[in-house]
């Protein structure tokens, strides 16, 4: 009974991180994809943003098959640093953030809009979604899985 | 062992997708610059522009370029040996887009070089000689100047047809065209209107060859 409690808990456990690990291959996979085929060139915030999904999808990739649970440890810091400059990020998009706070070179503004899917989605709206369904699900995991 | 064949097959899926996606992308991108480029014909070409090979061919090499640029220089003899495997069938226009300092000059002289019949000549010897007058990416025509030697050039009608307000217009018009071709680099090439759109011999070849085949 109680030992298929644990597998059960296990498998979730599982599934949560791999659920994640997708999400971080689709943001790594589609942000190569801006960049290398259509050439967007990432501007300085887009490259913060980048630095902190990057590591999550080898991350991720080791926590699935680790007997221990401790990747949350080291991958919830770097999701909610990227979730911090994805918002940020999405504030100087939608104008929160006066232009003169910005922390871009003159050459290519973080501010200047190049990509809107459907006519709303911007590349900064995906980065918030990307990285706050990880850091929800890290909650959850931790709630749920960690002991 | 199903979890790693589930990760594994998302992994392979990943990058699957994102070679399909990448492949349809640039083939509809490739399309669209053709559509766009098509519309733009008249800057391809200017009556002053130097041209070689028969005045019937039906497929043109347009290649913008630059004579103190190196990758011109080696692709020259590339470029000959293809008009020479279609002999006939294809013609060659040259522009000017001279990016380096004092390239204009150099630009200038070839120019005047086809005053007296020598233009290509000219530009053979100053692409064989191009260690001696560039130095630090900066042509120095002083020096081209000593290797002219030999040509057949009369020197002083050089030096003075070389100064003449309708070369510097010609360059202008060069520098305009390539700017409305999106042309930045040389050597820039255009096969019957249509961009090589990504550099390469292989490519150059590729294009020139459908282009000849769409013709006959």
């Amino acid at each position: 009974m109680s030992q298929d409690k644990i597998k059960t808990a296990g498998q979730e456990a599982w599934v949560l991180i791999f659920i994640c690990w997708l999400i971080a291959m689709a943001a790594l996979f589609g942000s190569l994809f801006m960049s290398e085929v259509m050439g967007l060139k990432p501007c300085v915030l887009c490259w913060y943003q980048r630095i902190f999904i990057y590591p999550l999808a080898v991350l991720f990739l080791v926590g699935m098959f680790s007997p221990d649970r401790s990747v949350i440890r080291y991958t919830l810091p770097l999701a909610v640093i990227g979730l911090g400059f994805a918002i940020y990020h999405h504030l100087l998009y939608s104008g929160f953030i006066p232009e003169s706070m910005q922390p871009c070179g003159e050459d290519l503004s973080c501010a200047e809009i190049n990509l809107e899917l459907m006519g709303f989605i911007t590349i900064p709206m995906l980065s918030i979604f990307s990285y706050s369904v990880i850091v929800l699900l890290l909650l959850i995991f931790r709630k749920r899985c960690y002991p | 062992m199903k979890k790693n064949t589930i990760v594994i097959a998302s992994g392979i899926l990943f990058v699957v997708l994102f070679s399909v996606a990448a492949t349809v992308y640039n083939s509809q991108k490739n399309s669209d610059i053709n559509n766009a480029f098509l519309e733009k014909a008249e800057y391809l070409e200017r009556d002053y522009s130097p041209r070689k090979g028969l005045p019937d061919a039906k497929v043109t090499i347009v290649e913008f370029f630059d004579p103190a640029c190196g990758t011109c220089s080696a692709f020259h003899p590339f470029v000959k040996q293809l008009m020479k495997e279609n002999r006939g069938k294809v013609n060659l226009v040259l522009r000017y887009l001279p990016l380096h300092n004092g390239s204009d000059v150099i630009v200038s002289i070839l120019e005047a070089s086809r005053l007296q019949n020598r233009f290509w000549q000219t530009l053979e010897r100053a692409y064989d000689r191009r260690d001696t007058w560039i130095v630090n990416h900066t042509a120095l025509p002083d020096r081209l100047w000593m290797q002219l030697e030999g040509l057949g050039l009369d020197l002083e009608r050089l030096k003075v047809d070389m100064q003449s307000v309708e070369i510097s217009r010609r360059i202008q018009q060069d520098l305009a065209d390539a700017q409305e071709l999106e042309v930045r680099k040389t050597p820039g090439f255009f096969v019957n209107g249509k961009p090589l759109i990504n550099f390469g011999d292989k490519q150059l070849r590729q294009l020139v060859e459908s282009e000849v085949r769409a013709q006959e």
